[in-house]
C-alpha cells in the first residue's frame, strides 16, 4: 500500500518551491516522510533522500534527530493544537535552543525574546510566561514560525501554515514566513491548496495528485500555460481566473488508498481521458521545461490526433 | 519552571472557589451520617443491654439520657450544634470521646491506604504508558486483560485467596494484624512503618513490612486497575495530538517526548480518576482491615455498626468524609497546578 508514489524533489539552497493539490493528494505525506515524522507502521522507502550532502537513509536515528528542528524545521497547519497545552511558550521555545545550540538558561531566554520579536510578536518577554491557550492562532502560528527558525534552518517546510488562520492573518503570516526566507536564504517548501499562495511566494511549483506528482515547473510558466490537465483544472478553479457565473470546479474526488484506478490516476475526473490512459499509467517525463505525468500534455501540438486514435471516453463528468 | 507572575491572582480565586464547596458537602455528609444510621433496625440501648435485656424504666431513662427520646429533628439539630464545636461524641460502648478513637486508629488505615495507592501508581503508571507505547501487543493485551480481571474482583474474595495462597499454603506472609505479637512499639507517629525504625527494635520493622504486603496488594488492586487503565487511553490519545509531532520535528528524543511532553498531558485525566479512587479507597479499607483485622478505622466502624454505636458511626463517617473530602480538594488543587488551562479560564 503506497500512499504516496514516485515523488522525486530536488531542492536548492534558498529556494522556494510551492507543492499544491487537493486535500488528500499526499503533500503532507511526502513531507512528512521527508522529516521522518510519518508515524508507525508508515514506512519510507525512497531511493535517495540527501540532505545537506548527507544520506538521511543510511545515518542513525540519533544523527537525524540532531539534523530534525535545526537545518531542517517544520510548521504546522493548526498553531492552536500544534503547540503543547501544557508548557509556556518560553519553555518549548528554549527547549530546541537548548536541545540543538546547547545554550544554557539564560542565554536561550535572550534568543528566545529576539526570536519573538523577530516573528512580530508584540512585548515578547511577557509571552514567554503564556500559555498557548492564551494566544490567538496568528500569535501561535508566530510562535511556531519562531520555533522553526530558532536554529537558523537551511530548509524550512510549511504545511498550510495559513489554512486555518483569519483571512486578514494569513497575508501577514506569508509576508512574515517570506521575509525570513530571504533574510536568511533558506529553502522553503509551502504546502498549500491554495494556488493563490503559490503565486505570491513560489519560484517553482510542484504540483501533486493521489500521492503522485502531476507536474513541476518554474511558478511563472505553470501559471502562464499549465501543461496537466489537472493544473490547469485547479487555475480555472480560482476565483480570479472565472469568467463570470459559477465558479469551475473538478468534478468528483481524489480517489482514497484504496480505489486508485488503474491507469493515470487522474484519468476518472479528466476531460481529456481516453482507452489508453484509462489503462496505462503515465510515467513523470521531462517536458517543457519541467516534468509532466501525463499522456497528452496541454502544450503538445500533436495532442488532439494522439487523443483520437487512442478512443477518447466522453462521459458526464467531462466539462 | 516559575509560574506566571498574573496566574497567582486567579490561582488564589481557584481554591477559594473549591474550598467554599466544602461547606454543602459537609452538611450532606452530617446529614446522612445521622439519618441513614438511624434507617438501620435495632435500638442502640437493647444493643447496649445485650442479651440479658432490660427493665423498661432503666429503658427509658437511658434513651433520655442519650437523648434520643426527642423528636429526630431536634436530635440532628442538637447533633450539629456538637459537631461544629468540635464534638463528636463518645462511645456508647467504650465510653471514649469518638474523636480520640479514631485519632488512634487512622494513622493504621492511613499507612494501609497510602501503600496500597503507591503501590497502585508504581505498577499502573509505567504499565499504562508502556501499553500505550506497544500498543496491540502482548504486553498491552495481557496488562488490560489482567486489569480488567483486577477491576472486577471482590476485594474480600480477593483478600482470602491471597491469605489461602501466601500466608497458609507458603507460609510467606502473615494472616492478620499489624506486627508480630512479640514486639511492643511505642506509637510515636502512629505509622508503623516509622515508629518500628525510630524503635530500633530489631526485626520490628520487617514484621511490619510482612504484616502490610497482603492488605496492600487486596486493597490497591482496583486503584492499580483503574490507573493501567486509565493512563494508557489518556497516553494513546495524547501521543496522536498535534504537538507530538511538532515535539519529533523538533528532533527530541523518545524519552523526552514520552516522558515529559505526552506524560504532562496525560496525568490529566489520570489525576482526576486518583481523586475518584480515593473515596473508593477507603470503602475497600473497611473490608481489606475487616479481612486481615488490621486495626484501623474501618475495622472500627465495622464493629461499630453490630453495636449499633451511633455516635461512632456517625464520628467515624464523617471524619472519613472529610478526610476524602480534604485529599479530594488537595487532588483539584494538584490538577490545576499541571492543566494550565484550568487555572486560566476559571
Amino acid at each position: 500500500m503506497r500512499a504516496v508514489d514516485g515523488v522525486s524533489l530536488k531542492l536548492e539552497e534558498g529556494e522556494v518551491l510551492g507543492v499544491v493539490g487537493e486535500s488528500g493528494s499526499g503533500k503532507s505525506v511526502t513531507m512528512l516522510a521527508l522529516m521522518g515524522l510519518i508515524p508507525f507502521p508508515g514506512r519510507v522507502k525512497a531511493d535517495k533522500l540527501i540532505f545537506n550532502g548527507r544520506d538521511l537513509l543510511t545515518i542513525s536515528e540519533r544523527e537525524r534527530r540532531k539534523l530534525t528542528g535545526k537545518d531542517v524545521a517544520m510548521i504546522f497547519q493548526e498553531p492552536m493544537t500544534s503547540l503543547n497545552p501544557s508548557f509556556t511558550i518560553g519553555f518549548q521555545l528554549t527547549e530546541t535552543l537548548r536541545l540543538h545550540e546547547g545554550m544554557d538558561r539564560k542565554a536561550a531566554r535572550r534568543r528566545a525574546i529576539e526570536l519573538l520579536e523577530q516573528v512580530g510578536i508584540p512585548s515578547p518577554e511577557s509571552r514567554l510566561s503564556a500559555f498557548p491557550h492564551q494566544m490567538s492562532g496568528g500569535m501561535n502560528q508566530r510562535v511556531m514560525i519562531a520555533m522553526a527558525i530558532a536554529c537558523n534552518p537551511k530548509l524550512l517546510i510549511a504545511d498550510e501554515p495559513t489554512t486555518a488562520l483569519d483571512v486578514t492573518i494569513q497575508a501577514q503570516i506569508l509576508d512574515l514566513l517570506m521575509t525570513l526566507q530571504k533574510e536568511r536564504d533558506m529553502g522553503l517548501v509551502m504546502i498549500t491548496h491554495n494556488m493563490g499562495v503559490v503565486a505570491d511566494t513560489a519560484k517553482r511549483v510542484m504540483v501533486m495528485y493521489a500521492g503522485q506528482i502531476m507536474e513541476e515547473r518554474s511558478a511563472a510558466d505553470l501559471f502562464a500555460s499549465p501543461q496537466h490537465p489537472y493544473t490547469a483544472a485547479l487555475l480555472a478553479a480560482l476565483p480570479e481566473r472565472s469568467e463570470g457565473g459559477r465558479l469551475a470546479t473538478i468534478p468528483g474526488v481524489v480517489p482514497g488508498l484504496y480505489d486508485r484506478p488503474k491507469g493515470c490516476l487522474f484519468s476518472p475526473r479528466c476531460a481529456y481521458a481516453t482507452e489508453h490512459s484509462r489503462h496505462v499509467r503515465p510515467e513523470l517525463r521531462p517536458w517543457a521545461g519541467g516534468h509532466i505525468r501525463c499522456h497528452y500534455p496541454l502544450g503538445d501540438p500533436n495532442r488532439t490526433a494522439a487523443i483520437q486514435h487512442d478512443h477518447p471516453i466522453r462521459t458526464e463528468t467531462a466539462s | 519552571m516559575a509560574a506566571p507572575p498574573f496566574s497567582v491572582l486567579a490561582m488564589l480565586r481557584f481554591i477559594l472557589t473549591r474550598v467554599s464547596l466544602i461547606i454543602p458537602t459537609f452538611i450532606g455528609i452530617t446529614l446522612l451520617a445521622f439519618f441513614l444510621i438511624r434507617l438501620v433496625p435495632g435500638d442502640p440501648i437493647e444493643t447496649l443491654a445485650g442479651e440479658r435485656g432490660i427493665d423498661p424504666a432503666r429503658h427509658e431513662q437511658l434513651r433520655k439520657e442519650y437523648g434520643f427520646d426527642k423528636p429526630i429533628i431536634v436530635q440532628y439539630g442538637i447533633y450539629l450544634a456538637r459537631v461544629l464545636q468540635g464534638d463528636l461524641g463518645k462511645s456508647m460502648i467504650t465510653q471514649e470521646p469518638v474523636l480520640n478513637e479514631f485519632r488512634a486508629l487512622f494513622p493504621a488505615t492511613v499507612e494501609l491506604a497510602l501503600c496500597a495507592i503507591l503501590f497502585a501508581l508504581i505498577i499502573g503508571l509505567p504499565a499504562g504508558i508502556i501499553a500505550a507505547l506497544r500498543r496491540n501487543s502482548i504486553f498491552d493485551h495481557g496488562v488490560m486483560g489482567i486489569s480488567l480481571t483486577g477491576y472486577s474482583m471482590p476485594i474480600f474474595w480477593w483478600g482470602l485467596i491471597l491469605i489461602l495462597i501466601f500466608s497458609v499454603q507458603f507460609d510467606l506472609t502473615p494472616v492478620s494484624g499489624r506486627i508480630d505479637v512479640l514486639y511492643y512499639i511505642e506509637p510515636t507517629t502512629g505509622f508503623l512503618l516509622i515508629d518500628t525504625l525510630l524503635s530500633e527494635e530489631e526485626g520490628a520493622f520487617w514484621s511490619a513490612v510482612q504484616h502490610l504486603i497482603l492488605p496492600t496488594i487486596v486493597l490497591g488492586t482496583v486503584p492499580l486497575a483503574v490507573i493501567a487503565r486509565m493512563t494508557r487511553s489518556a497516553m494513546l490519545e495524547v501521543l496522536g495530538e498535534d504537538y507530538i509531532r511538532t515535539a519529533k520535528a523538533k528532533g527530541l528524543s523518545r524519552l523526552r517526548i514520552v516522558a515529559l511532553h505526552a506524560l504532562r498531558n496525560a496525568l490529566i485525566p489520570v489525576v482526576t480518576v486518583i481523586g475518584l479512587q480515593i473515596g473508593v479507597l477507603f470503602t475497600g479499607a473497611i473490608l481489606t482491615e475487616t479481612i486481615f483485622s488490621w486495626p484501623g478505622v474501618g475495622k472500627w466502624l465495622i464493629d461499630a455498626i453490630f453495636r449499633r454505636d451511633y455516635p461512632v458511626l456517625q464520628g467515624g463517617a464523617l471524619l472519613l468524609g472529610v478526610v476524602v473530602m480534604g485529599v479530594n480538594l488537595l487532588v483539584d488543587l494538584a490538577y490545576g497546578l499541571i492543566n494550565p488551562r484550568i487555572r486560566h479560564t476559571r
